[in-house]
């Protein structure tokens, strides 16, 4: 590109700016159109990640003032010897995202593929199938606190059929927390992986599917051999993008189960929010924070080479 | 198809189309329906359970909404300020819909059309700040806008719902501006338009269905999302629905029907957004999420 217009300027000098307008355009034009992007990103994105790295070396509590000042490495020592907590909320981030991204992928192709196909009904079934998706966080956890209510809740007429039983909330035992909160996030995320696997399914060629049968391939090779190597990028990615999304994202627990019972469902972002929401400890929380961007720089990176950024770009 | 003047072959070669599509497309429909009604089961008993809790009387344990009664939404809507949250959910999610879709649409035309220097460093830029969780930003926001005056304001939700929708909007802005013919712009040029003249008259009705999906992708995250919300406004009257709803569940004696009816009003806006731009929205994603 910019070879070619360096090419294109010199033969231009006979009539430099009055051919056509648009070329007239003031050189600093791009730079004026992303101004405000990047002021506001500047101001609100990377003087933000700044400061939670300052504030981490910080002791900062509104509430103990006197407290305050530097704190060296006081806050991430802390973090990883003395708070089992931490780790906890490392260990269930960890869980949560594989156990949470892995079924959403797996059900979300089987879907995607399912509503490939033409049938009767189609429009509607998709309609209906990826309604889910377009629900928050917060009224997805409405909505299955209402079913998992030990009163009212579906859970009661299940345990009618003796699946469960009566009288605790599957919300706050610590045996089915876990899986409940699973649920109710597949509810949610497996219409969004399907989407992204539809779009992307939409576009392999169907000349690929009659050239392998009439090679003789059946519907199982043909789906190894043609659709999951075209998937295969679009998959990556997504997840990738998907897992960092589940870590980052605490609107479903922290109104669901709030990260309880006795800190089963805690990620480590969710952890983050309540140091500094509920308990004001702002230099804690940042040292936790600056962990969370350590583990997220690994995700970008990997997400930036899969995805060649340095590539072919322009 | 190679045009068959003669009714024979015409017949052969219509006879053998369908027959070859089938080959490679018939599933079994059973393995069609079975799958897609158990999960619909899975989707819909949810929709039908807050219905349920929404419209029928409260304390009632019937799996029909009968009778009727509409007791809840008035409870919330009134005694709940849930019709003010409402105004300010709607105000927060029209501003930020507005300034995503203006400052991606600068800077998205700016990444389609030029080369400048920096460009590299600006996208690189734009694929990072999607790693950067806002909740984890919550106390550096919190001291910005409290610097600048504008805690308990609606203003600092709006800023904060743009900022983290801008880097997803402007790449998907971008995308949409390289499908559109640069030469058509060049004609423009040429008869005489300027170069924003140009933009509006030709490019911009073109990206009509590209702007509808980025500005109702503004509007619904910052519609669902709370936790700015929570944070950054204290003052109950400017709260927003999704704090409301998470108040209501947080209460000591949970009112599951208000909650219900509450979550029903949450739910309204973004079901007509999406009915509306539903066509646009897989093409959207094929044009830039995936890519990008």
């Amino acid at each position: 590109m910019a070879q070619a217009a360096a090419v294109a300027k010199p033969p231009a000098p006979p009539a430099p700016r009055g051919r056509r307008r648009g070329s007239s355009t003031p050189r600093g034009l791009p730079y004026l159109l992303i101004a405000p992007a990047v002021l506001l990103m500047l101001g609100f994105i990377a003087y933000p990640v700044l400061s939670v790295f300052y504030y981490s070396l910080q002791h900062y509590n509104p509430t103990k003032p006197w407290r305050d000042g530097f704190a060296g490495l006081d806050n991430f020592v802390h973090a990883f010897t003395e708070d089992p907590l931490f780790w906890d909320t490392l260990g269930f981030s960890a869980k949560w995202v594989v156990v949470e991204v892995g079924l959403q992928l797996l059900f979300g192709l089987a879907l995607a593929l399912i509503v490939n196909q033409t049938f009767v009904g189609r429009a509607m079934g998709r309609a209906l199938v990826f309604s889910p998706w377009a629900v928050s966080g917060v009224l997805t956890s409405v909505i299955w606190v209402l079913l998992f209510n030990s009163q009212t809740g579906i859970t009661r007429y299940l345990a009618d059929l003796g699946i469960g039983s009566y009288g605790t909330s599957w919300l706050s035992d610590t045996a089915t927390v876990f899986p409940a909160a699973i649920v109710a996030d597949l509810w949610r995320g497996v219409p969004f992986f399907a989407i992204l696997i539809l779009a992307d399914l939409q576009s392999v060629s169907k000349d690929l599917y009659e050239a392998a049968e009439v090679d003789g391939a059946g519907k199982v090779r043909q789906f190894l051999h043609i659709t999951l190597p075209h998937l295969k990028d679009a998959i990556v990615l997504s997840t990738l993008l998907r897992m960092v999304w589940e870590f980052n994202n605490v609107d479903l627990l922290y109104t669901l189960t709030g990260g309880g019972p006795a800190g089963e469902t805690t990620t480590l972002p969710l952890y983050v929010a309540t140091t500094s929401v509920d308990a004001h400890n702002f230099g804690y929380a940042s040292a936790l924070t600056t962990v969370a961007f350590v583990i997220l720089l690994f995700c970008s990176v990997l997400y930036l080479r899969l995805s060649k950024f340095g590539g072919d770009s322009k | 198809m190679t045009p068959a003047p003669n009714s024979p072959s015409d017949s052969v070669g219509s006879r053998r189309e369908p027959k070859r599509r089938r080959a490679w497309d018939e599933v079994p429909r059973w393995q069609i329906y079975l799958p897609l009604s158990v999960y619909l089961v899975f989707t819909l008993i949810p929709f039908y359970w807050i219905m349920l809790f929404a419209l029928r009387p409260a304390g009632s344990t019937s799996l029909v909404p009968w009778p009727l009664t509409l007791e809840h939404f008035d409870k919330v809507w009134t005694e709940r300020a849930f019709g003010t949250y409402f105004q300010n959910s709607v105000l927060v999610g029209l501003a930020t819909l507005v300034m995503t879709t203006l400052v991606a649409l600068a800077g998205g035309y700016a990444l389609a059309r030029f080369d400048f220097r920096v460009k590299r460093w600006f996208m690189l830029a734009l694929l990072c700040s999607q790693f950067v969780p806002g909740a984890l930003m919550l106390v550096p926001l919190f001291e910005i806008f409290a610097k600048l005056q504008m805690i308990n304001s609606l203003g600092s939700v709006i800023i904060a719902e743009t900022v983290f929708q801008l880097p997803l909007s402007m790449i998907l802005i971008s995308n949409f501006i390289k499908n559109v013919p640069y030469s058509l712009e060049e004609q423009a040029w040429v008869d005489g338009c300027s170069r924003f003249r140009a933009f509006c008259a030709v490019v911009l009705p073109l990206l009509r269905p590209g702007l509808i999906a980025v500005g109702s992708f503004a509007f619904v995250h910052s519609w669902n999302h709370f936790l700015f919300a929570l944070m950054f406004l204290s003052n109950q009257e400017l709260q927003t629905i999704p704090v409301g709803l998470n108040t209501l569940m947080s209460a000591d004696s949970v009112d599951l029907g208000a909650l219900a009816a509450g979550g029903i009003i949450a739910a309204v806006p973004v079901v007509i957004v999406f009915a509306f731009i539903q066509k646009w929205l897989i093409t959207g994603f094929s044009a830039g999420a995936v890519k990008g």
